[in-house]
């Protein structure tokens, strides 16, 4: 009898796991479903002694078994897309059973809560803002400073709310922390209330996550006696990406449309229920636990550049041989991910662009490969690192329709309070699908001299390009949110860096 | 058990919580495949709000129908990774294997970004999918 070690990530699963899991168990094998390794290209993974093959079906079985299969990779540890990373978060990808907890305490789980609940509220914030630990959600604010705000309030009930709604396409680090390493986020959001005194956490989870939702509800349940007197619930949203945003997910959470919150007042001083609530998403919350253990911060504080420090979760996605999930310190180029690590399309034809930071992230040309991943070097190109999702699109790609996607998604995902968003978005899509066509021509009807708010001219394709550029800037300062204000971007880039596709 | 206590139950399941709404919201749609205008005024009865405020909370969010529906549902991604991987090409084949029987569904992102085109039939997702994969797990729904 031998030990199989099977993912049970999602990402496995819809590649066939379970089948190959099943068959293995049908053989008389012992079987152990663990975390992914994150080489999702090799999902389904199969483990034996340390030693992987992949992707494997049912008929590789028998060779995986008797040790011929052409599948076989080598010790997974030392596999180059392994050594090469730098994993504080995804420590314990691949290697642990998400809910086991004798699994999690041998990795030096709860040690980072130990520690906290022995040094206090002050001295976990001071290392914390040792770290330079910035939110990992997009905004890369300083997590340090919003954990003092909410500890520096003062009321009867507080917060912490763990934003798990990632929504973007090309993000999946948090989807995979919470299947593959469930308790570290719940140390991590048992540490954040120990600092700033809260004694409930919420985690609010995307509906189109079933698998995370199931594993957080049961580690929630097992966990509940480590961390008491901390409370934490799991919350399902409802299937609307703008509840990502911190203040629309609030307002779900208390039972309301998902929509955005005027700020100020801070989330941190008036957030759930009025409430001091903290907001983290998943990866910041998760970076926690191994900043909290002895020495972790200044450890942490080394990696990175500039003030973008420590690591960075790096989700290689869309078109691209070698997709999943990279943990590296921030400074590493956009072309060492897509080109080395990814090892290019996976459909074999050149790259055209990579867009980074989901959808709302602006299009990286080849040109630009050489940018660093730090967060001011990606503003300094009007880019962003965003949730640090890289989509891969090779030549056929077309970027106009990219541009009128990112226009189209944000109009049927507005939650309407804003004008700039809830109606720039439609009209974006109609200025691109005219671009398209040439520019405005004028029929008949519109020139009728009783229609006098209709346009007296037609508008060539340079007009209509100009109009659109416009109409970015006002969504781009004018918008509440994210969603809004940030839709420019990959419209802009896609303008900027490949006119051609707009001007045909 | 009558409609009415079955709604009756899920909303005292749901008492003792703090924002009970979504995930009364949520039963109600599980058990009766929809949040219609009976569901809503027993909610709001019960939550001491208009059936206005319920309204608005129902239809804001793309998980809850007005009405049922009997069909399958096959969801399938058309986000940005999954075009990258050529998902746009697949949705006329899947369209004609849908016909009247089976209803497709749009979403953005499944989460299986690296490896799509993806799909999801209930709680169980589909990741690398061609043509005539999606084919047949529209044919098997």
């Amino acid at each position: 009898m031998t030990i199989i070690r099977i993912s049970d990530d999602a990402l496995a699963r819809a590649c066939g796991a379970d089948e190959l899991a099943a068959a293995f168990a049908r053989k008389g094998h012992e079987i152990q479903r663990v975390s992914s390794w994150g080489m999702h290209w090799l999902e389904p993974l199969v483990e034996i002694d340390g030693k992987g093959f992949g992707p494997a079906t049912l008929a590789d079985i028998d060779a995986i078994l008797d040790g011929s299969s052409g599948l076989a990779i080598g010790t997974i540890a030392d596999h180059p897309f392994i050594a090469s990373q730098q994993r504080l978060t995804f420590a314990r990808a691949g290697k642990t059973r998400p809910l086991n907890l004798e699994d999690y305490e041998a990795t030096g789980g709860w040690a980072g809560l130990r520690r906290a609940r022995l040094i206090g509220s002050d001295a976990i914030i001071e290392e914390l803002l040792a770290s330079g630990l910035r939110g990992r959600g997009g905004a890369g604010f300083p997590a340090g400073i919003k954990w003092k705000t909410v500890a520096g309030a003062t009321a009867d009930q507080k917060y912490i709310v763990c934003n798990a709604d990632e929504g973007d396409s090309a993000t999946f680090a948090d989807r995979m922390v919470m299947e593959g390493d469930p308790f570290q986020l719940i140390e991590g959001m048992a540490i954040a209330g120990e600092a700033v005194g809260a004694s409930k956490g919420y985690v609010y989870i995307r509906s189109e996550y079933p698998d995370a939702i199931a594993k957080m509800q049961a580690a929630a349940r097992i966990s509940a006696q480590i961390v008491a007197p901390f409370v934490v619930e799991i919350r399902v949203g409802a299937g609307a990406y703008v509840c990502g945003e911190e203040t629309s997910l609030l307002n779900s959470l208390e039972g309301k449309r998902g929509e955005v919150r005027a700020k100020p007042p801070l989330p941190a001083l008036k957030g759930l229920f009025g409430k001091p609530t903290v907001v983290n998403n998943v990866l910041t919350l998760t970076a926690v636990p191994h900043i909290l253990t002895g020495g972790g911060a200044a450890a942490y504080a080394e990696l990175g550049m500039g003030r973008s420090k420590g690591t960075m979760p790096i989700q290689l996605a869309g078109n691209i041989r070698h997709g999943g999930l990279y943990e590296t310190a921030f400074g590493i180029t956009l072309g060492e991910l897509v080109n080395d690590i990814g090892g290019g399309t996976a459909s074999g034809r050149p790259v055209k662009a990579v867009q980074v930071g989901g959808p709302l992230g602006a299009y990286l040309h080849p040109d630009q490969f050489d940018i660093p991943f730090d967060y001011e070097a990606y503003a300094a190109v009007d880019a962003l690192i965003g949730h640090a999702g890289l989509t891969v699109f090779d030549d056929t790609a077309d970027l106009r329709a990219m541009a009128r996607f990112a226009m189209e998604f944000c109009a049927a995902e507005s939650c309407g309070k804003c004008t700039p968003c809830r109606i720039g978005s439609t009209r974006g899509v109609e200025l691109i699908d005219r671009i398209a066509t040439g520019g405005r021509v004028l029929a008949g009807v519109e020139t009728a001299p009783q229609m006098h708010n209709m346009p007296k001219q037609g508008r060539s394709q340079d007009d209509e390009i100009q109009l659109l550029e416009d109409l970015c800037d006002t969504m781009k300062f004018g918008s509440l949110c994210a969603l809004g204000g940030f839709t420019p971007y990959p419209v802009m880039s896609a303008l900027k860096h490949w006119p051609d596709d707009f001007r045909k | 058990m009558s409609r009415e206590q079955k709604l009756s139950e899920i909303i005292a399941d749901h008492s003792g919580r703090e924002g009970p709404l979504i995930p009364i919201l949520h039963d109600v749609q599980e058990e009766f495949g929809c949040v219609d205008e009976e569901a809503e005024q027993a909610i709001a009865a019960a939550l001491n709000l208009t059936r206005a405020e319920v309204h608005g909370v129902v239809s804001f969010y793309h998980d809850f129908k007005p009405k049922a529906d009997p069909r399958p549902v096959v969801q399938i991604c058309r986000a940005e990774s999954c075009k990258s991987r050529g998902v746009e090409a697949l949705i006329a084949d899947a369209e004609q294997a849908a016909g009247a029987r089976v209803k497709l569904h749009t979403v953005y992102c499944l989460g299986l970004c690296s490896s799509g085109p993806n799909a999801r039939v209930g709680d169980r997702l589909h990741a690398r999918l061609d043509s005539a994969a999606l084919v047949k797990l529209i044919e098997n729904a």
